[in-house]
């Protein structure tokens, strides 16, 4: 498979930007072109980036104060008479406290609300595990309906602002506090449902979403001096999985590594598991938090200590290795 | 009001009770109770209160009603039924695999509702946002919801509450409908609601009490709410749970339980003696 081109040097002068700020920018790019677009936020509006739609289009913003369950359907009800209403809060509380009005009013009666569901995975850091969102991924893909987003970098959350009020109906994209590397460019192709090759490799597909794509990449590049061949698939939509990619790169390669920061349980690993079980049923581990609650500390210690970095991922590889020889 | 046009309301609100009792006799399962007891309410809205176009659901001018207390959606299919926005005879399905009359509403089978509900204390949220929606676009289409007493219960009915007083949602208009009555027995025993018109005040709202079966009171206080600036109005109804049945009348174990067919055809006797009184 071809590899898309990213950012030239992503691995000694590579940029790093908060996905947070491409959510944001995302949205000031969408309300000038979209008069719909409406935005909702929960007393966390600098957090998360939207101050910036705020002081555009303050007639566009909404705060509803600390009351997330309101929030999500007062853009029910906005969503029921012609707006695009973009619900922005921590992924804890907005995919978790106002699960039932997600499901039930939001998915349930089919509306088009979108949900900007920050400070995504363990990478949160020092606020510790009540602020960690690592179930939002199993929690959110489980609704019938819901298109569930996990954008890699600065870049590409913009393209997922931006395409997500062209999808009618319910979507989650997921995104983080900390600075990430910035691996794609504003011309990257992205389109919702589509996975895309980031490095190509014959002996292995690591299939990714969110922060653990770069990870998958420098896993890739460790596991070339060994002689391994790791294909690298960003698959940002989680829902609806891009099956056909997936599959043929399960069966090109023979084993599939998966890799996200959140829990290992019924997210986006066991999303891909799903799908492989069916049509393609190669080895398969999966990398991200082991049924485990998060703890303070900073990203990077976060990260290493609860197994989301390269060394994670590589030593994955050749554990999905050595079980295809068998 | 006139008093041919109480009459004509009165008129239609017996045939919904005897929809309520006969649609639920044959789902065999449903709540008679809440859906009695807001027979009034329902009535005054669709035959006199509300703009809305049974031939047309999706017209763009209409006033939004939600249902916020889902199950007891039997009162609003019956209302809708005979506003003309389905044929009655549909009503029979209501429960059975396939029926677009769900067991709580479902907006996408059935036009004329407007949300899904079911889950309660959702409702005053989505029609804040509607009624938000509305004054955001200078628009003035109204939004009606009603919410069960022992709904208010819910956390995120105050949040609601909170926000549309904040928002001075003038076009909004929520509708307790105070049976007294919730599953496991009186709202005063399960959790306290009283002084339930000062709770409503404290946070911001018109308050309007009346008796919740008496259709002159209830559309003349849907006439203040129109008249109301600056806040939301909310119209604390009095009203008997089962209302009109007396077999139900004041009776929690009536909450969720259908009428057997020959309890059923008794109560349909009864409501026919009514309307020769």
């Amino acid at each position: 498979m071809t590899a898309v081109s990213l950012v030239e040097n992503i691995w000694t002068e590579v940029e790093k930007i908060p996905t947070r700020f491409g959510y944001g920018d995302g949205l000031v790019e969408l309300g000038g072109t979209n008069p719909n677009v409406v935005v909702l936020g929960a007393d966390l509006t600098s957090s998360l980036r939207v101050d910036r739609f705020r002081d555009t289009f303050p007639e566009r913003f909404i705060q509803t104060g600390i009351a997330e369950q309101d929030m999500m359907n007062l853009a029910a009800g906005l969503s029921l008479v012609g707006k695009i209403p973009f619900v922005s809060t921590y992924g804890v509380f907005c995919t978790g406290r106002a699960w039932d009005q997600l499901r039930t009013t939001v998915a349930y009666g089919g509306l088009n609300v979108k949900v900007g569901s920050g400070h995504g995975g363990i990478s949160v850091g020092p606020d510790g595990a009540t602020h960690q969102a690592l179930e939002d991924i199993a929690i959110t893909r489980t609704i019938p309906g819901m298109t569930v987003i996990v954008p890699c970098d600065y870049h590409e959350t913009v393209k997922v602002v931006r395409a997500a009020a062209e999808i009618d109906g319910p979507v989650v994209i997921r995104f983080g506090r900390e600075k990430v590397p910035v691996i794609t460019t504003p011309d990257t192709p992205f389109e919702v449902g589509k996975a895309q090759v980031f490095r190509d490799g014959s002996d292995v597909t690591i299939i990714a979403c969110g922060v653990m794509v770069y990870e998958s990449l420098k896993a890739a590049r460790m596991l070339e001096d060994e002689g391994i061949s790791a294909r690298v698939l960003n698959c940002p939509t989680v829902k609806p999985m891009d099956i056909m990619t997936v599959v043929d790169s399960a069966q090109e390669t023979g084993a599939v590594v998966t890799a996200e920061e959140h829990q290992v349980m019924g997210g986006f690993g066991s999303a891909v598991a799903e799908v492989l079980c069916r049509h393609a049923p190669v080895p398969v581990r999966t990398v991200g938090v082991q049924d485990v609650f998060g703890q303070s500390g900073s990203p990077e210690e976060l990260m290493e200590s609860y197994g989301l970095t390269a060394q994670a991922v590589a030593g994955a590889v050749r554990d999905v290795l050595e079980m295809k020889k068998r | 009001m006139e008093e041919k046009a109480r009459q004509r309301l009165e008129a239609i609100a017996l045939t919904i009770r005897r929809h309520i009792i006969s649609m639920l006799a044959a789902a065999g399962s449903g709540h008679p109770g809440g859906s009695l007891s807001a027979v009034e309410i329902l009535v005054s809205l669709y035959f006199e209160v509300m703009r809305h176009d049974p031939g047309n659901p999706a017209w763009e001018e209409r006033d939004r009603f939600i249902l916020s207390k889902g199950h007891a959606c039997p009162v609003v299919y019956a209302t809708l039924a005979e506003a003309g926005y389905f044929p009655v005879e549909e009503l029979q399905t209501l429960r059975a695999f396939g029926s677009r009359l769900q067991g709580h509403p479902d907006r996408k089978k059935l036009p004329g509702l407007e949300a899904s509900t079911g889950s309660l204390g959702q409702g005053l949220s989505i029609a804040s946002g509607m009624a938000l929606g509305f004054k955001m676009d200078g628009k003035s289409n109204r939004v009606y919801c009603l919410m069960g007493d022992g709904e208010l219960d819910e956390g995120q009915i105050w949040e609601a509450a909170m926000t549309a007083a904040h928002y001075k949602l003038d076009n909004l208009c929520g509708i307790v409908d105070r049976n007294g009555l919730q599953i496991d027995g009186w709202t005063c025993d399960v959790k306290s609601l009283e002084p339930l018109a000062d709770k409503w005040r404290a946070f911001g709202w018109n308050v309007i009490e009346v008796d919740g079966h008496n259709v002159c009171d209830l559309v003349r206080a849907f006439g203040r709410f129109r008249h109301s600036h600056f806040k939301p109005a909310v119209i604390i109804a009095h009203t008997v749970k089962g209302k009109g049945v007396k077999s139900m009348e004041n009776e929690a174990g009536w909450h969720g339980k259908a009428p057997g067919p020959d309890l059923a055809a008794q109560i349909l006797e009864e409501l026919d003696g009514g309307e020769r009184r």
